[in-house]
């Protein structure tokens, strides 16, 4: 189980430099969602090889995420189109401004 | 560790490392499609067919196409142009080398480094609507309305703004626009 | 006798099996699967192509094409030839990596679904037990591929077209997929093996087809205009439409490239019309229970020959869509009719399927129907638009 707890582990540091490092809001949530994805695969991967594998909970845990991912990537790319919309950048270091 | 699951980690690997540093948006995005795709293969391996296919739908379906959309939408594809390199990125870049340490090493010293795959998990399809139906109704419920919130929510983000809102002094038109860098 | 017809491609499988090395058989097994499946479905598209633009011909009171073979019969093969032999003209500045997979990759969306649908009595090439799943999730990676394709050429008729097609293929999908959930419900299964030994056997003389329920065939027809607009063909043909963005996304493709797009486009039209077989025609079920003799793919095939037969009519008799009414026909009249659909398959099962079943279910159906086609046609005046991005 070593590799597959390395590559989420790889995705999960991936994702955390895209949302500190790259300025585009878009590549943020990029970011964000590579991390989800590590947790997915962490979950499956510990009920594919932990001591409880009858147990359904993982499985539809991941199934829960997803479906939330889909409606956070929904709702943070409109937002990011509000951002453009308003601002015309979709720069984070550029959106300094409290106050719309 | 068995060829095929070397052969799709590298492809997950430098698909997620090029989907975060590559310049062009749109590439970006492509590559996170690839990993996603890769992922879903990795799921297929484990045992796990009906996460893989969700997994496809959702994420490569509709969260990559989504993601290209706004791309498009922002005109923001090609402008980030900024120095490769700087001080200010280093203290970031530390912190995610910490990061994947720390993660890998829990990993490493895990005790259940060295079980085997259990024949065991597997998912049937009736077992998952059953527990859907049973077990997991509130949740299944919470995440409808959650969906229909979202879905609610995004289109009232997205929608068209009445023209004279376009001209609001404090919004667009007194903010400088976007400076290529 | 009657046996060994119908499973005659199966048994032959296995003798061929048995004549292998044991080390090469899951190879081997894999392949006398996969290129049964492309060559028949290759020959297929030969033949449709060229009925095609007889049938069309005739609908617009002309010949068609004859002067190649046999009543034109061989024109494929001209078109073949031609298309292998052109040059591939690639724009400088398109993004050559994608320029080059956008087709590769439509082609093997389409063919991945191929591997769920069941062509006959044990004949089907992979058995999962989320069939229809694994052919929706295939299905949503084309719309990838469409965007690749447009974006990669640089030009703005091909990017035009790669936008109205995800737009479309989007609005669509969730119809689509909504417009079986009924099926899947009854049948109990998303095994697409499952769902044809569900259908099989006889109520009186009428076979027990889920198209001969309200509920089903509300859902046939909801499922085949979605798969129309997903295949991108007419009267859904705006991501192509020849008279306002040349060719849509594939402009600034040719030669072989563009036979790819063509046969893809084929292949996904086929694979959405079996997969309408599968789920409410009662796959290789035969219609009457005297006709069993009649070898199980034998139905299948004819069935496929026969939808293929009505996209030929639907896009030779209608006008294209325009943009605004294919939207609103998508998230005004289909969507809500598939969640109706949904309702009615859960009330089917809880009322009998007796003369309560039909009055409750089918009233259900009729009435929305009237009532979301006449909002749609009344409340359909254009409003003043307003663009925001045009700064």
């Amino acid at each position: 189980m070593l590799p597959y707890l390395l590559l989420s582990s790889l995705l999960f540091s991936a994702g955390l430099a895209a949302a500190l490092l790259r300025r585009n809001a878009i590549l943020v949530l990029v970011g964000i969602e590579l991390m989800l994805n590590a947790a997915n695969l962490n979950f499956i991967v510990f009920w594919k090889f932990g001591p409880h594998p009858e147990s359904m909970a993982p499985v539809l845990f991941v199934l829960f995420s997803i479906a939330i991912a889909a409606a956070e990537a929904g709702v943070g790319l409109a937002l990011i189109l509000l951002v453009y919309r308003h601002f015309k950048t979709t720069n984070v270091d550029e959106l300094n401004l409290l106050k719309g | 560790m068995n060829l095929d699951l070397a052969i799709l980690s590298l492809l997950i690997g430098a698909s997620a490392v090029a989907a975060i540093t590559l310049r062009d948006l749109v590439h970006c995005v492509l590559c996170l499609a690839v990993t996603f795709a890769g992922l879903a293969a990795v799921y297929l391996r484990l045992g796990a067919e009906f996460i893989a296919f969700s997994q496809v739908l959702v994420y490569i379906g509709a969260v990559a196409i989504l993601a290209l959309f706004v791309v498009l939408l922002t005109r923001t594809g090609e402008i980030e142009n900024q120095s490769r390199f700087s001080l200010q990125k280093l203290a970031p870049l530390a912190v995610c080398g910490l990061v994947f340490t720390g993660l890998a090493g829990a990993a490493w010293s895990s005790s259940l480094r060295g079980s085997q795959e259990s024949v065991a998990a597997s998912i049937r399809l009736r077992d998952v609507g059953r527990e859907l139906m049973s077990a997991y109704v509130l949740p299944l419920e919470v995440l409808g309305l959650l969906l229909t919130a979202a879905l609610i929510g995004a289109a009232i983000l997205a929608q068209t703004e009445e023209p004279n809102e376009v001209e609001n002094p404090n919004g667009a038109s007194s903010h400088p626009p976007a400076k290529p860098h | 006798m009657i046996e060994l017809a119908d499973q005659f491609f199966v048994l032959s499988k296995q003798q061929i099996l048995l004549l292998m090395p044991v080390a090469a058989q899951p190879l081997a097994s894999v392949l006398l699967s996969i290129i049964p499946i492309i060559g028949v479905f290759a020959t297929l598209f030969a033949l449709t192509t060229v009925l095609e633009r007889k049938g069309l011909g005739r609908i617009q009171n002309r010949l068609g094409p004859n002067r190649v073979g046999p009543f034109g019969f061989l024109q494929p093969l001209a078109d073949g030839i031609k298309s292998l032999t052109k040059e591939d003209v690639v724009p400088f500045r398109t993004d050559g990596v994608l320029h080059f997979l956008a087709p590769v990759l439509v082609m093997v969306a389409a063919l991945l679904a191929y591997s769920v649908l069941p062509l006959g009595r044990n004949m089907v090439a992979l058995d999962l037990d989320a069939g229809v799943l694994f052919f929706f999730a295939v299905g949503a990676s084309t719309e990838l591929a469409v965007f690749m394709a447009g974006w990669s050429s640089r030009n703005k008729y091909a990017m035009l077209g790669a936008m109205r097609a995800i737009a479309q293929m989007i609005s669509y999908e969730i119809p689509l997929i909504l417009s079986t959930v009924g099926v899947l419900m009854t049948a109990g299964t998303l095994s697409t093996t499952g769902i044809v030994e569900a259908q099989s056997g006889y109520s009186g003389l009428l076979p027990n087809w889920y198209v001969l329920t309200p509920w089903g065939f509300a859902g046939f027809f909801l499922f085949l205009i979605a798969a129309t607009a997903e295949a991108n063909r007419s009267p859904f043909d705006l991501p192509e439409g020849e008279s306002e963005i040349v060719a849509g996304y594939f402009t600034e493709y040719s030669g072989f490239k563009f036979a790819m797009f063509f046969f893809g486009e084929y292949l996904g039209l086929f694979a959405a019309n079996a997969l309408a077989i599968t789920l409410f025609l009662g796959g290789w079920n035969s219609p009457l229970a005297i006709l069993d003799w009649v070898p199980s793919y034998v139905w299948f095939f004819a069935k496929l020959m026969g939808l293929i037969g009505l996209s030929i009519w639907v896009r030779g008799t209608t006008p294209r869509m325009r943009s605004d009414q294919l939207m609103n026909f998508a998230w005004k009249f289909m969507l809500p009719m598939s969640l109706v659909n949904v309702l009615a398959a859960g009330l089917w099962r809880f009322t009998g399927h007796g003369f309560l079943g039909w009055f409750v279910c089918g009233s259900l159906v009729a009435g929305s129907y009237c009532w979301l086609g006449v909002e749609l046609s009344t409340k359909n005046s254009l409003k003043k638009r307003v663009y925001r991005f045009a700064t």
